[in-house]
């Protein structure tokens, strides 16, 4: 489903990384690690589109991911370092503001979203209001609300208490046992129990 | 509704929702504009001839400036917090969300300017008939005045100093909407046909209307790499 071929990342004039490639497929967890400063983000940013490789091309379905555009950005969701969280808006205007975005307008869901996520009590208060943790854990809500098959996230367990961090391993899982795929970052271990799981550990 | 416009006006009730909450976002260029022009009476005294003759270049100027204060503010909170990655990101043309930003910005901007310039108008003494025009003119000066900045803004984004960067890139392609817009309300002060000037300033907004929102998508995506 996803590959990357060849794939080679320069930040500034540093070389990241170069000829890496992998193939995952759905139902599959692609768990990043490395020191920081080792390109982590870089190779998320790219797998997204956001940032352009230096050499090599990331395929969805057979197709170069800048092919495809939008098609692509309809299958997937990005949690980045950022939480995408307006804080004069409530948790619930966030997520709707950032569902419809998404393209896959589920606005009935956005209750029981927050919800399951602890974040219902907070429904008609300003999202500043929120802990770093609470913010988390609103910006990981888009993933549950969205439905989109690939899920990238970007360091998604950080300010997460223990708690979160083993609902969030759980909604995880579910992603893929309904045959998503995932392509994580974190410092922490991550205890999903699936079929495969791929490392890789960038130098 | 189809999705795409579902989510055009779900973004753009978001910009002015968070404005409205913010009200001081609003109040400032609007009271920055203001009290420039006031300054001129006080300043050059009340002659009514010498204040009419300097009118639509001052009103004009104060306009420009107050946008260029809203500038920084039309992409920056949102490049800060990770929104514009998932505007970035969105299966949707990222020229049409940044469209629909910058007519919010407007809507928020520009176009209070265009309501109280009257009130400003009689305090300069201009004639009925060029308060109007003055009106009209800023009505289709002030969108292409968003246009041009959101580009400026687009590409200063996340740089240090990124405000002052931004007054250099922008002011100078400003230049012809300051002499068609103040031209066309002292062209009907000296009783000439101004026809030609509002048939440029829509020329010039038709424009702006269908390349700059392309331009501007680039640019964040540069500034997003």
């Amino acid at each position: 489903m996803l590959e990357a071929v060849d794939l080679e990342c320069v930040r500034g004039d540093r070389p990241l990384f170069s000829h890496l490639s992998f193939s995952l497929e759905p139902g599959e967890l692609l768990h990043v690690t490395g020191a920081n400063g080792s390109g982590k983000t870089t190779l998320l940013r790219t797998l997204c589109g956001l940032t352009r490789a230096h050499a090599g091309e990331v395929r969805w379905h057979g197709t170069a991911i800048h092919k495809l555009g939008d098609d692509f950005h309809a299958q997937l969701a990005y949690v980045g370092h950022g939480n995408g969280i307006q804080g004069d808006l409530t948790p619930a205007e966030n997520l709707s503001v950032a569902v419809s975005l998404s393209g896959s307008a589920d606005i009935a869901q956005i209750g029981k979203t927050l919800e399951r996520l602890g974040l219902a009590a907070y429904h008609h208060f300003p999202a500043k209001i929120l802990s770093q943790g609470q913010k988390r854990r609103l910006a990981l809500a888009r993933l549950v609300a969205e439905h989109k098959p690939l899920w990238i996230l970007d360091e998604p367990l950080s300010g997460l208490d223990v708690d979160s961090a083993s609902l969030m391993t759980t909604i995880l899982m579910e992603h893929l046992a309904q045959g998503g795929l995932i392509i994580i970052t974190s410092h922490q271990d991550i205890n999903v129990e699936t079929k495969t799981t791929l490392h890789i550990r960038i130098n | 509704m189809p999705k795409l416009l579902k989510a055009i006006a779900r973004l753009f009730w978001r910009d002015l929702t968070v404005a409205m909450r913010r009200s001081t976002d609003i109040l400032t260029p609007l009271v920055f504009f203001v009290i420039v022009v006031s300054l001129f009476p006080l300043g050059l005294g009340p002659e009514p001839v010498v204040l009419r003759t300097i009118a639509p270049g001052v009103i004009w100027v104060a306009a420009l400036l107050a946008t260029m204060l809203s500038l920084n503010r039309l992409f920056a909170n949102d490049y800060a917090d990770g929104t514009l990655e998932q505007m970035a990101l969105a299966p949707y043309p990222l020229a049409l969300l940044v469209l629909t930003k910058i007519a919010a910005h407007w809507a928020l901007t520009g176009l209070p300017l265009v309501l109280i310039s009257p009130l400003l108008a009689v305090q300069m003494h201009l004639p009925e008939t060029a308060i109007a025009t003055l009106a009209l003119s800023l009505l289709l000066g002030t969108p292409i005045l968003s246009l041009l900045g959101a580009v400026g803004a687009a590409l200063t984004l996340g740089l240090r100093g990124g405000g002052v960067l931004v007054s250099l890139l922008v002011l100078p392609l400003y230049t012809p909407i300051l002499i068609f817009g103040a031209g066309s309300v002292a062209g009907v002060i000296a009783g000439i046909d101004t026809e030609a000037h509002f048939s440029l300033l829509g020329a010039f907004l038709a424009l702006a209307l269908t390349l700059l929102p392309w331009a501007t998508a680039a640019a964040l995506r540069v500034s997003l790499d």
